[in-house]
């Protein structure tokens, strides 16, 4: 099964080149390497999934990567049902990206860069992905942070971008210092990094404890809570989330592959993985519950307000995001991977779709700057349409079966399930509302931009066109392999594929218990459609009204509750002060006030000596007599 | 039985690898060419990486005992010989040193323009001392070499080094002296103790009373810590590494530095394992504070190359918390990030040079948009900077993450406070790479009319090249090299866990309860 390495080294291979002759040869036809790469992996990813679902796992460790001691561990690769079905989601909207690239970055200075970090991108992705072993996820995990970095800096002469750039790298950072020594404690739990040998002796060691700064600690849930932290910083979780709306500065196709429909939900695929460690832990699954909860409402209360088309989509994210958290912390491992999968493609189609609007604006991003785009702009019109039925979860599409069966695994899930039951559905009537909203502030009513702009409204060409409806497809049909067993028996196909990996999640419900959370998410989802169609086609004076009426609640949200702020001032200045004033001051004039102290001190002892120095005979004539007579006296003395 | 293997070889190749050098800074007396003495230097610097090479080749990995030993009696009636061989721990210091030394000519090529001959004499005894350092097996011999690297560095930071240099060269040699002194001190006990021995292997296999060594392992810690060098005597090396020439900095960051760590591991462990134990918290504790406090410095700094100097103090503090970790994954990890920071450093240090030359300035503010201006030299130096913060692929991230897995292991909480190590080194190292290379160029230096400065030129690539295949080879397949070493960690962790004097147990444990 060694041609399944060749799903990540197509794309590294094509980075390679792209890398190293772009610059001077291949210039502009970059993604004559790029697609066919990318498309190859497909293939490969399809060949194998096929090979998956006819029961054959693969699990071949490559070569042996770091021994010492007793440490040693492999590169070797897992395909089995969950990564088999990340690695067609990841390649196939890769694919589809790639090629809307070669439209939406025609004539861009850095374009064999562009699709040289892209294809890195995919590499590294691929890796974390079909990793068998924690430490090469390790690896995966950090390279995606790496092209992240890239690409959220491209357009690195400006310094929003290149300041967006260093703060995810940074931001990640703080998770994977969890995530490390996660990695690390495994290890020395387990003596072995990979993952059949791990989640197999899981349940030996349950109930452990170990003794942490005088704490007794159960070890499960240390590992636990620490891969977690990696996850919040990845996923973009409360309260690392706040690299993720800066990464917009990245263009659009970055966007929507890296920052919505694949790296981002890296810590989802992790915690998903893990699921033998995390289900021993009930403290770590409760904590995975409650952040995504939050995350979910959090996230979608900013978004409300926001007026940057793409920082509403990106706040979209995080807060979808959080819901895939909540179905992971209830257990529904299978309902996350679900809307992971259809997420990915409603989500990349939002943010290609605004993509095609800013092309077509000539850059412009602010939502009160556009306005009636519609007619121009049919086809971008019609897919933003799909993609919005889809995220706010309208019947039979995508979104509407993963979203419901989260919600509904969180209904079945004890009190707390359903309080997070709840704050999930109260995100979907905002979701419903800001999603609507940002359709009409941008194709509907006026244009709102300068004329000039106006003469230029057009549609995309079919390169990036096609991509957007192949898009819509799957925001449409995508989850039609997962519709609940109340509407058809063995309709949950995706469940049921990925029960031998992530396990069937327990608890049964009543059809009316059902009927009822189900009635729930799409009442909601309709509520803040008109809520958003009266403030924003009907009464459009109203959002002016409110937003005057409760203007510190809007002020709160517009700045995203001031986290940034909050960042800045406790550890971003506390930092970079103790450094200049403290640290600087230390180093200057302590310790080498006492290096440079003591040559100076001798130097100053030296030059009192000198003085005796006067060169007349008769003061070294008087010396000597003294010198000799202290002698006799001593020696007198002494006897 | 001795743990020696004598060299098997036809000829003396460990005698030549250490005097080639001599050999060709012999030849440079009379040579008055420029040209020619460059050319000569160079010739002299490849030719003994090839001398060297069979060295891999025929090396055992699989003991830990000393190997390709030579050795003859030098001075009989005090008991000197002349004593040297290799062993896991040295043999890759060996061409760590041949290969920066080859770099070091090759940058010089066109910034050292004044005394060209006496520099690349100064060059090639330099080299001749640290490959003795690494070989010596005698401690006559060894301090002989240890006193001997500090003349030549001495002079390239003092003569040929920036604005600073005089103030600088006669730091760091007093500071450097400061510290020999001291050992010389600690040998001279070790000599009489033992009955008139200076053999290295000899003295390494006694056991010293517990008071004994812990004077004997502060006499050489002083040295040692110098050199690393550890915090709070690291001061002399911004100044050293910042003033020198770019040849000298590169061979100050990427071997001398090291020589410090490599005596820790060659003397204070296998010879004072009971005060080694005793004095552990103190150092590991130093080692964590070396860490964050060189990073912290780094986020203060305005010169561009004062930045990397502080940064080794950082990175050296992960080496030093390595090997006291005392677990053959810190240990092993800490000799492969040796050898990691030497390439990584060595390069910086290296396009610091290159880049200086053409703008004539190392303030940070200066910069900007150099993406723009010179985008092969900034595609290779975010390579470093990647590296330098521990990217997995990178040889950074197998060295740290060894590193920090040993201290986890030996006491989890220096895991945890050496991993805060990685975030901060992020936060300076990104922000440097920004205001270098990102946004717009600096509109004061644009003005200035030095525009436009030209990208790397074709010397100057093969001068990065081999450090960077070497950045990846690591980072991919850090076994090549962990391959030679872990005989000899075996061997040395044994050696550390056999406390070697009885009754010294009970003080030790009595001590490290009391701290802990």
């Amino acid at each position: 099964m060694l041609k399944y390495t060749l799903i990540p080294l197509l794309p590294f291979l094509s980075f390679l080149i792209n890398i190293l002759f772009g610059r001077n040869f291949i210039k502009d036809r970059a993604h004559w390497i790029a697609v066919p790469a990318v498309v190859g992996s497909f293939l490969l990813a399809v060949s194998a999934f096929l090979d998956v679902a006819g029961g054959r796992d693969i699990n071949v460790n490559i070569y042996s990567w770091i021994v010492s001691g007793s440490f040693n561990v492999s590169v070797g690769f897992l395909i089995d049902r969950l990564s088999a079905i990340m690695l067609i989601v990841v390649t196939s909207i890769s694919t589809l990206i790639f090629i809307y690239s070669i439209g939406y970055m025609h004539g861009d200075g850095g374009y064999y860069r562009f699709f040289a970090y892209l294809s890195l991108f995919v590499f590294s992705m691929l890796i974390l992905v079909m990793a068998n072993n924690f430490l090469l996820m390790y690896f995966g995990w950090e390279a995606v942070g790496l092209c992240s970095y890239f690409l959220i800096g491209y357009w690195f002469h400006k310094k929003s971008a290149a300041d967006a750039g260093k703060k995810a790298f940074i931001v990640n950072r703080f998770g994977d210092f969890g995530f490390g020594l996660g990695v690390i404690l495994i290890f020395l739990t387990f003596g072995s990094m990979d993952y059949m040998q791990v989640f197999g002796e899981a349940g030996g060691i349950a109930g452990q404890t170990i003794n942490l700064l005088g704490y007794d600690v159960n070890l499960i849930t240390l590992i636990c809570l620490l891969l977690f932290c990696g996850a919040v910083g990845k996923s973009a979780q409360v309260p690392l989330h706040v690299w993720l709306p800066d990464a917009m500065e990245g263009p659009t196709p970055v966007s929507a592959l890296i920052h919505a429909a694949t790296m981002v939900t890296a810590g989802v695929f992790m915690v998903a993985r893990c699921n033998p460690l995390f289900n021993l832990s009930e403290v770590a699954m409760n904590t995975v519950a409650i952040v995504g909860g939050v995350t979910a409402i959090f996230a979608a209360t900013i978004a409300l307000v926001q007026t940057d088309i793409k920082r509403v989509i990106a706040y979209s994210t995080v807060s979808q995001l959080g819901y895939m958290f909540l179905a992971l912390g209830v257990g529904a491992y299978s309902a996350a991977i679900f809307h992971l999968y259809t997420h990915a493609y409603f989500k990349a189609l939002l943010f290609l779709g605004s993509g095609s609007v800013i092309h077509a604006l000539h850059d412009e991003q602010n939502m009160q700057k556009m306005g009636g785009l519609k007619k121009y702009m049919p086809v971008t019109y019609w897919v933003f349409i799909l993609a919005t039925l889809s995220i706010t979860g309208i019947p039979f599409f995508s979104g509407f079966f993963s979203k419901d069966e989260i919600l509904w695994r969180a209904y079945l899930a004890g009190d707390l399930g359903k309080f997070l039951w709840f704050l999930g559905t109260l995100a979907a009537l905002l979701t419903a509302f800001y999603s609507w909203r940002l359709i009409y502030l941008t194709f509907h009513g006026k244009f709102r931009g300068t004329h000039e702009q106006e003469e230029h409204l057009h549609e995309s060409p079919p390169v990036i066109t096609v991509p957007l409806m192949l898009l819509a497809v799957g925001a449409v049909a995508a989850g039609w392999v997962g519709i609940p067993p109340i509407f058809a028996e063995h309709g949950d196909k995706i469940g049921e594929f990925l029960a031998p990996v992530l396990g069937y999640p327990e608890g049964e419900g009543t059809h009316a218990q059902e009927y009822f959370v189900m009635g729930a998410s799409i009442f909601v989802a309709v509520a803040g459609w008109i809520i958003a169609y009266t403030m924003y086609l009907k009464k459009t004076e109203l959002p002016q009204k409110l937003g005057a009426a409760f203007q510190p609640v809007y002020k709160l949200l517009f700045n995203k509750y001031y986290i940034d702020e909050l960042y800045s001032k406790t550890i971003v200045q506390p930092t970079l002060k103790a450094s200049d004033k403290i640290i600087l001051g230390f180093d200057t004039y302590i310790i080498e006030g006492i290096v440079n102290g003591i040559p100076n001190l001798i130097g100053a002892f030296s030059r009192k000596l000198r003085k005796i120095q006067t060169g007349l005979l008769s003061d070294y004539g008087l010396i000597m007599a003294i010198g000799a007579l202290s002698i006799i006296g001593v020696w007198i003395f002494l006897r | 039985m001795e743990d020696i293997i004598y060299n098997q070889l036809d000829y003396s190749i460990l005698s030549w690898t250490v005097f080639l050098p001599v050999i060709g800074a012999a030849l440079l007396l009379f040579i008055r060419n420029v040209s020619a003495v460059r050319w000569t230097a160079l010739l002299f610097t490849i030719a003994n990486f090839f001398v060297a090479l069979p060295l891999l080749k025929h090396f055992d990995k699989s003991t830990y005992k000393m190997q390709f030993v030579e050795k003859s009696e030098w001075i009989p009636s005090w008991g000197i010989n002349y004593f040297i061989g290799i062993d896991g721990i040295s043999i890759l210091f060996i061409f760590l040193t041949a290969i920066l030394s080859i770099l070091s000519v090759l940058v010089s090529w066109k910034s050292i323009e004044k005394k060209v001959k006496e520099f690349h004499i100064a060059i090639l005894t330099l080299e001749a001392g640290m490959l003795g350092v690494f070989v010596a097996l005698d401690f006559f011999l060894f301090y002989l070499f240890w006193e001997a690297m500090l003349i030549p560095m001495f002079l390239l930071i003092g003569v040929w080094g920036g604005q600073n240099r005089v103030y600088a060269a006669i730091k760091f040699f007093l500071y450097t002296l400061a510290g020999s002194v001291l050992m010389l001190v600690g040998i001279v006990v070790l000599y009489f103790t033992s009955g008139g021995t200076l053999d290295i292997l000899a003295l390494s296999s006694m056991q010293y009373p517990f008071q004994l060594q812990c004077w004997l392992f502060l006499a050489f810690f002083a040295a040692f810590a110098v050199k690393v060098p550890m915090f709070p005597v690291h001061t002399w090396l911004p100044d050293a590494h910042t003033e020198a020439p770019t040849a000298g900095s590169v061979i100050l960051a990427g071997v001398l530095i090291k020589m410090g760590a490599y005596g820790f591991l060659r003397f204070s462990m296998p010879m004072f394992p009971d005060a080694t134990k005793f004095f552990l918290g103190p150092v590991l504790i130093l080692s964590i504070i070396a860490i964050v406090y060189g990073a912290l410095v780094c986020f203060a700094q305005k010169d561009f190359k004062r930045l990397i100097a502080y940064s080794s103090v950082s990175h050296m503090g992960f080496i030093t918390l390595g090997l006291f970790a005392l677990n053959t994954q810190g240990v092993e990890g800490g000799i492969l990030q040796m050898l990691n920071h030497g390439i990584i450093t060595g390069a910086m240090f290296l396009m610091i040079g290159i880049i200086y030359e053409r703008t004539h300035t190392r303030v940070i503010a200066d910069y900007g948009g150099f993406a723009r201006l010179v985008p092969w030299f900034a595609g290779f130096f975010i390579i470093l900077t990647f590296a330098s913060i521990g990217l997995p692929g990178t040889n950074g991230f197998i060295g740290e993450f060894l590193i920090i897995f040993g201290a986890f292991k030996a006491r989890m909480i220096f895991g945890v406070l050496a991993a805060t190590g990685i975030i901060l080194g992020a936060g300076y190292m990104l922000w440097l790479y920004q205001r270098v290379f990102f946004q717009d160029a600096n509109p004061d230096y644009e003005a200035s009319g030095r525009h436009p400065v030209s990208d790397l030129n074709m010397r100057e690539v093969i001068t990065l090249i081999p450090l960077f295949v070497l950045v990846f080879w690591i980072g991919f397949y850090p076994n090549t090299f962990l391959e030679y070493m872990h005989a000899s960690v075996e061997h040395l962790i044994q050696q550390m866990n056999l406390t070697a004097v009885a009754g010294n147990e009970n003080m030790i444990a009595k001590y490290i309860t009391e701290i802990f």
